[in-house]
Parts: C-alpha cells; structure tokens; sequence
C-alpha cells in the first residue's frame, strides 16, 4: 500500500516551499517532491538570490568609481571571480539548507526527484537515484515554476547563456551581449558591467523595460546609455553565428538594415515559459492554456478540483512574491478556508540601478482602459536625502483617482526604489487617500519622503516645490 | 456501500424541505433518475440521482429538511460518482459574475451551512466547499476588511464604504451585514422582537401552523422590497371596450384568451419607450442599471401561495404567442413545476386580479425591480363624449413605483402611454 498524503507539493520555489509550509503548520500531512536537494527553487538558486547577491557586488564597486566625485579615489578593484563565485554559492547554500532544516522541523516527507501524475490521486516519482515510488494524495499543488525561454534554431555553443549559466560566473567576457531588454537582461548585465565587461543591450520594442511607465524607464535608460556600450532599440537579431572567441550576431534595425557584431558572449533573456510539460497532466482534469500556463480560479484551483496550481506555472506576472502569496489561498482554499487570490497590488522591482519599482495601476494600464487618473511626482532633485548620495535620477510618483483621491498606483526610479514601494502596496491595499500619505509624518531625511511629497504635490503645495499659483 | 449525497441544485440553493420519495429500498438506481421531490424557498424541484447502485438505507423522511451534500441514501453497487458535485471547472467563469446585484436569495448572509467542513475535520475533500464569492477589483477596502467581508459571505463590492474615498472598513462590513440581517423578518428583527404578540386564546380558540416555503419567502422579500423601495402609486383607466372585442374575436371555444397577454404586450412597448421603468437601481454604487431586454413577470395564484413566473423577452413575442407561453407557465406553477430559473431575470411584473374583482389597488414592487402594475376588474361605466354619455367598457390600472428613480410626473406618463395603446388594440402585434 503507497502512502497517501493530504497535500502533495510538486516543486519546491518560494511558491511551493511556502505551501508545504503553511499546510504542516495547520496540521495537514505533507510531502514535497522536487528535484534539488533542498528546496529553494530557482529563486534560490538561479534567480533572485544568487542575482542580487552579483548586484549587491556590483553596487559596491560602482559606488566605489562614484565616490572619486566626492575626493575618495580608490584604485581599480581587483576581482577574484572564484571567490566571488564561491560566496555567492555559500548565500545559496546556506539559504537552501536552511529551507531544508525548516522542512525537515515539520516533518515535511521530503523526495528528491520529480514527479507524475498517473491519475488525478495518484503520483509516481522518479527518485534522484533512478528507483520509482508511487505515492497518493488527497489534494496537491502543482509549482514547478519556469523556465528561461530559448531563440530556436541557435547554434549550440557554451558561449551563448541564459540567466542560469549567466549566474554560474563561469567567467566575466570581454564583450557582451544581452538578447531582451528586459528586467532579467538589465539586471545582469548591469552585474556584467560592473563586473569589468562591456555590455550591450539589445531590445525588439522602443523602450527598456516593456511594461513600464515610460517616464520611469526613461531614468533608468539615461544612466544606462553612460553604462552599456550600446543599447540597440527596435532592433531584432537575425541570426547568431558561434565563431572561434564568441559569436557572431547578425541584426537588423528599425529601417532594415543588417549588421553583424561580435561578442564574447551571448546572454538570451527574452523571457521565461512555464515547466507545464512531463508532468502527466494528461492523466488528471488539469487544463493548460495555449502558452503553457495551467487554467486555475480564484483559489488557485485547477479544472482538477484536487488540484491546485501556483506561481509561475499558473500565470503572470512570474514573481515570487506572487508565488508565496497564492502558495496561502492555495493552501488555506484546501483546509477549508473561504479565501481568494486578490490582491489590490502586486508590486515589481527592477533591480538595476537605480531601481524601478511600482504596485497597482501603471499609467500604461490607465491609459489601456481609458481611465482619468492624476499623475502626481517628486522629482529627487529636489530630495536633500537623495542630494547626500549625490543620487538625484530618480522619480516617485503616486497615481491617483482624482474624484475619490485613491491612490491607485505608485511608481518610484532611483536607488532603494525596491524597497521604498512597500509603502505604495500598503497604500493602493489599504485604499489609501493622497492625504493619508500627505498626513503621515515620514522621517528626515530619507527618500521615503519622496512619497509624502509626490502626495502633496497633488494639493499643489509640496515644500521642496514650487509651483506658481494659477 | 456508498452514501449518496443530496447534490447542488442551483445558484443559492442550500436547503429544501423534501416533499416526496421517488424512490424505496431495493430500488435499482440509474444516473439522472429522479428521486426525490423537494420544496426550495420558491419551487418544489425534483432532483435527479448522481450515482448508479441499488438503494440499500434512505436516511431521510417526507418534512425533512436536507442541506446540499447531507448524506440522503445509502447505496450499493457500482457507484460512478458519489460526491456532491461541488466546484466543478465550469464554474469558474460564473464565479467572475459581472452582475453587482444580488439576487433576492444572495442578500441573505450566508450563515455557516452544513456543508462546510467542521472544526474538528479541517483538511475535508475540497469539494465540500461552497462556491466562494466572485474576486473584486479595485475595491477601496484593506485586504483585513475583504478577508472578513469573504468570511460572512458578503459582496464587498455591495457594502457602501464610509471612509474618504469609499473607503470601507470593518465597521462598514459589520453594518452592512446587520442591515441585511434585520431587514430579514424572522431573521433577528427587532420589529418582531420588541412587539410581543398577545395571547389570542383569551378571545377564544386558535390554531398556530407552520408557514410553508412560499410564504416565508413572500414574507421575506415582500418585507424588504415595502422597506427598501418609497412606494408610489398612480392610478388611470383604460377604455378597453375595442379590446374586448378583439379579445372575444380571437377567442374561442378551443382556446380562451385573457386580457393579461394584451397588457403584457402593450407593457414591453411601454418599457421600451421608458427605459427608466426597465431598470434597477445599485444604491452601493450610485447607478441604475439599464436592462436591454423586456422579461415581465406575472403574478400567479397557486394553492401554496404567490408565485411570480417570467415571461422572458416579451417584446419579441406576439400576444398569442405570450397567452401560450403564459397559460404553459401558469400551469406549471400550479402543478409546482416551475423551476428557479423560470422566476429569475423579471423586469417587470404584472399582477392581474380582475378575475376575483375590485376596483383598483396597490401592490408592492418586485424588487429588484422599480415598478409593478395591478390590473383590475374592468366595469362598464358611462363616459361623456361628444356631447353625451356613452356606456363604456372601463379598466383601472394601478401603478406602483420605485420614486427614487421614477418622478410622479413620469409615472402618470407611463400610465397614460400605456392606457393608450389599449384603447387603440389593434397597433399591438396579435401574431394571427
């Protein structure tokens, strides 16, 4: 007789390790199957962690450079890579042993190996050393994430990476080119520059970061120019040619002209697809869209009504954050719970530098369903805080409905934006008024107050603004 | 042995009072066969079986109450499915239901129902669970206060914020939810509660009966509609004597045709030419809705009480076609056939008591509703004109309204627009 659990969870990320979690905790009888030793998932370990891990490097040697404007010289830093690697694979580690400690504390079963499902109660593992068991389950919860989407018809060649090899730190290239625009490619290759490479991008749409506002990209995109040595807009890559030292990439701009270019290396970041197949979904209810993404409800559900579906396998946007939200209305739905994944704000940070992030209503957004918002903005110019890191490119701004005076959305550009929009989510959650964040004493002098004085603003009288009566 | 369990009926159907059993121990049992008659709040329903096997134990009684999936018969045998049919993938996209009103039985709190999983037994089939409420976006209320609003089974989006903004807070929830309980008779009502009644029986005998379904139902909805809406009503009469001779000249022996499918016609076109009378209103928001489709419900006599069936899209009906549908309707409801889906979607209703008599009265709008028409007994009267009286066949037709969307003047309107295309019968399409 196989063992039954209450909840299996297949795949270990921030959504699912999360779930396994919570379910033991209310006193369900838990398993998880994945195929890392430990959980963690790509978060841990090819994703966010060991990339901010990079990017808190590269913050230092940037603002190393930067600190020759104040009269500090240092001398051209000497970079270790093996060591540098090696610390990075210690953040990892301990992180994801932790995890493993913390499943193991709740009597988590724990397989190693990855799973499929014969029918819609029944799994089959394929364990790490090759041997097969069967287990049962009374619900489980399908989170086995994403990954990186690949160019077809590429050359095979080690020299062309994607954001996991990127991680690896196998070596720092000469030249490189990052394939996308977007929040991975940005993020590693302001990494890669700091680093020592010369980096340039390539993008297919008119801006960076497609998705948001352009005014807040727009700030990220002057400082980046001084940055990468070439940032190529409205330009599609034809063709990728692996050549001895790199590969040669053939592309073609706006008005149709080809080019060639050779790089050392090649970084392909052009987005992530779900890992929806080999999973034996078609031996259970479970349906899956024409992208990949496994159909849910509003409590993360699947057509498969004993089975649920969270994070990046069940939909956009693909952050962890969203994963270990729906990991709880996953697993509280399951215990009985009246709960639904509803969120008011999911925020998003870009980790470049300086960092974009924003939560609720994007002015793009606003403007795709026609609606009447006021825009209201702090230039950090005007921030003393942001003047004493002689960082002024930066922006905050609050979206606001102009007859309730909600704010809707909040959108910052600079340094610390990432961890200054928790505020905004707070507020678009809590269906904060311009006042309440006008009327709330924030402390001097940090770039928090940007906030206090974007809401102002939309009174029109901030204090470190002056606006001309009408 | 398997338990059969009674299975979902219907959107807001959680109980019924089982009536009759179709069925008896030994009894081979097929899939979709009925087996049970059971009286809901406004239709006796009969309900089909979900599994296959032979009936070895009925765990119920004729007057018992049963909730969705209690446990009704035990069965042997092959059993296909044996679960209450609980979330199913289709319903996915009801859950997003773009309507914001509620139907009359979605205004109850949904107290705790049977078939929520116990304390004790936290981790219970997932099926069991009830149909979560639609998500709502951009509500301005902190994730506390729609996690709690989720919990009592309450509409956010219904419960009328009070902070800056339309900002709703717990309190607002709490308010919200008390209203709905106390504008419930026979819930907690206070109205009930602080006036005793006296003891009868010191004036003689009397006998206490328990009301049926029907009648807590009409008392229910009756109670909040007269306290929700302010009620007008106008009265004018019609001069139908063209009318009733068209009526006895498409009547005959075969088939009789009352005068309710002529009004009814004559109230779709109506509708249509007063948009403000095909609506509803969204207090929560501060909108009317506008309904592009003409359903008029009709009030019908049955033995159990007032049932109200819809007559749907009228206005693409001729009056023939509605006296047939409306005579298919009337007996279905007598024979307590009518089903949920028959009294939903009404736009309208009209209630005719001119077959018992008297001469005019005010009924209660239908809720969600904003207008009713009572039609009486039409009386022959003398009518001045050109000079002299002249014997008239005449019909009282009472008009009650919500005034918060409907001005008087606009009332009288409607009433007038509508006796007009009585008199003059032959603008209605008869479809002969």
């Amino acid at each position: 007789m196989n063992a039954t659990f209450q909840l299996v969870v297949i795949g270990a990320g921030p959504g699912g390790y999360a779930a396994a979690f919570l379910a033991a905790d209310l006193g369900m009888d838990v398993a998880i199957v994945e195929k890392e030793a430990n959980p963690g998932g790509v978060c841990l370990y090819r994703g966010c962690i060991p990339s901010k891990a990079l990017l808190h490097v590269a913050k230092i040697i940037s603002e190393a450079k930067h600190a020759k404007a104040f009269g500090i010289e240092y001398n051209e830093p000497k970079i270790d890579i093996n060591k540098l690697r090696d610390w990075k694979k210690g953040v990892v580690s301990k992180l994801t042993g932790g995890l493993g400690q913390l499943a193991r504390a709740r009597k988590i079963k724990y397989f190693q190996g990855e799973a499929g499902f014969i029918n819609s109660s029944l799994l089959k593992i394929k364990k790490a050393d090759g041997s097969f068991e069967e287990i049962g389950f009374k619900n489980a919860i399908l989170a086995t994430g994403s990954r990186p989407s690949v160019i077809p018809n590429l050359p095979k060649s080690p020299d062309i990476w994607d954001s996991t090899s990127a991680l690896d730190l196998e070596s720092i290239p000469e030249n490189l080119l990052v394939v996308g625009g977007g929040y991975i490619g940005m993020e590693l290759g302001t990494a890669y520059h700091e680093l020592g490479a010369k980096v340039s991008v390539v993008e297919m749409t008119p801006g960076l970061l497609p998705g948001a506002d352009r005014d807040l990209s727009d700030v990220l995109f002057r400082r980046a120019k001084g940055m990468f040595a070439k940032i190529m807009l409205e330009t599609k890559v034809l063709k990728m040619e692996a050549v001895a030292g790199g590969i040669t990439v053939t592309f073609t701009d706006k008005e149709g002209q080809e080019f060639k270019e050779t790089y050392n290396k090649v970084l392909v970041s052009i987005g992530r697809r779900p890992n929806s197949e080999n999973l034996g979904l078609e031996n259970t209810r479970v349906k899956v869209n024409a992208r990949g993404f496994v159909e849910i409800n509003d409590q993360r559900q699947t057509a498969d009504p004993n089975i649920f579906a969270i994070g990046d396998v069940a939909g956009d946007p693909m952050l962890a954050h969203k994963a270990s939200h729906e990991a709880r209305v996953a697993v509280e739905t399951i215990a009985g719970h009246k709960v639904a994944f509803e969120p008011q704000a999911i925020p998003a940070v870009v980790f470049t530098d300086p960092e974009i992030a924003w939560c609720g209503l994007t002015e793009i957004d606003a403007a795709k369903a026609g609606r009447e918002v006021v825009v209201s903005k702090f230039p950090w110019a005007a921030s003393g805080r942001a003047l004493t890191l002689d960082r002024t490119d930066g922006l905050t701004k609050l979206i606001i409905d102009p007859k309730t005076q909600r704010v809707l959305g909040v959108g910052i550009v600079g340094v610390g934006a990432g961890d200054m929009i928790a505020e905004g989510v707070l507020a678009v959650e809590m269906g904060a008024v311009a006042s309440d964040l006008k009327l709330s004493i924030h402390s001097h002098p940090t770039l928090s107050e940007t906030i206090m004085e974007a809401a102002e603003s939309f009174f029109g009288h901030s204090t470190h603004i002056y606006k001309p009566r009408k | 042995m398997t338990e059969l369990k009674l299975p979902e009926l219907g959107e807001n159907i959680v109980q019924g009072t089982v009536t009759k059993i179709l069925v008896k121990v030994g009894d081979v049992l097929k899939m979709g066969q009925n087996i049970l008659e059971l009286e809901t709040d406004k239709a006796v329903l009969e309900v089909p079986s979900n599994a296959d096997g032979v009936i070895a134990e009925i765990l119920i009684k004729s007057g018992t109450i049963v909730k969705v999936g209690q446990p009704i018969f035990k069965i042997k045998g092959e059993s296909t499915s044996t679960q209450t049919p609980g979330r199913q993938p289709g319903d996915m996209a009801s859950a997003v239901s773009p309507s914001r009103l509620p139907t009359s039985e979605g205004l109850q709190p949904k107290a705790p129902q049977g078939n929520q999983p116990t304390p004790s037994d936290p981790h219970n089939d997932t099926t069991n669970l009830t149909t979560p409420l639609p998500i709502r976006k951009d509500i301005p209320a902190a994730p506390s206060v729609r996690l709690l609003a989720r919990e009592l089974g309450i509409d956010i989006a219904l419960v009328p914020g009070s902070g800056p903004g339309g900002r709703i807070s717990t309190d607002d929830v709490k308010a919200y939810c008390k209203m709905l309980n106390t504008s419930r008779p026979g819930g907690s009502a206070p109205a009930a509660a602080s006036h005793p009644l006296p003891n009868f029986s010191k004036w003689g005998s009397v006998r206490r009966e328990a009301m049926n379904n029907v009648r807590k139902k009409t008392a229910e909805h009756l109670s909040f509609a007269w306290n929700s809406i302010p009620h007008v009503t106008q009265f004018d009469k019609a001069d139908i004597t063209e009318l009733e001779k068209l009526r006895q000249s498409v009547s005959n022996s075969g088939k009789k045709i009352s005068i309710t499918p002529f009004i009814i016609k004559a109230a779709a076109a109506a509708l249509k030419k007063f948009p403000q009378f095909n609506a509803s209103i969204d207090m929560a928001t501060q909108e009317i809705i506008y309904k592009d489709y003409v359903n008029i419900g009709v009030a019908v006599d049955t033995d159990r009480g007032l049932i109200v069936p819809v007559l749907k899209n009228v206005d693409k009906m001729s009056v023939l076609q509605i006296s047939d549908e409306l005579a298919a309707l009337a007996e279905r409801a007598r024979l307590r056939k009518t089903t949920i889906e028959e009294m939903q979607g009404g736009c309208f209703t009209i209630s005719n008591l001119g077959g018992i008599g008297g001469t005019c009265f005010t009924p209660i709008v239908n809720w969600p509703e904003v207008a009713i028409l009572g039609v009486s007994r039409g009386s022959m009267e003398p009518v001045y004109a050109n000079g002299q009286f002249v014997p008239k066949l005449m019909l009282t037709l009472s008009l009650s309204y919500d005034h918060r969307i409907i001005d008087g003047a606009d009332g009288a309107r409607f009433n007038r627009w509508l006796c007009e295309a009585i008199q003059q019968p032959s603008l209605l399409d008869l479809g002969q």
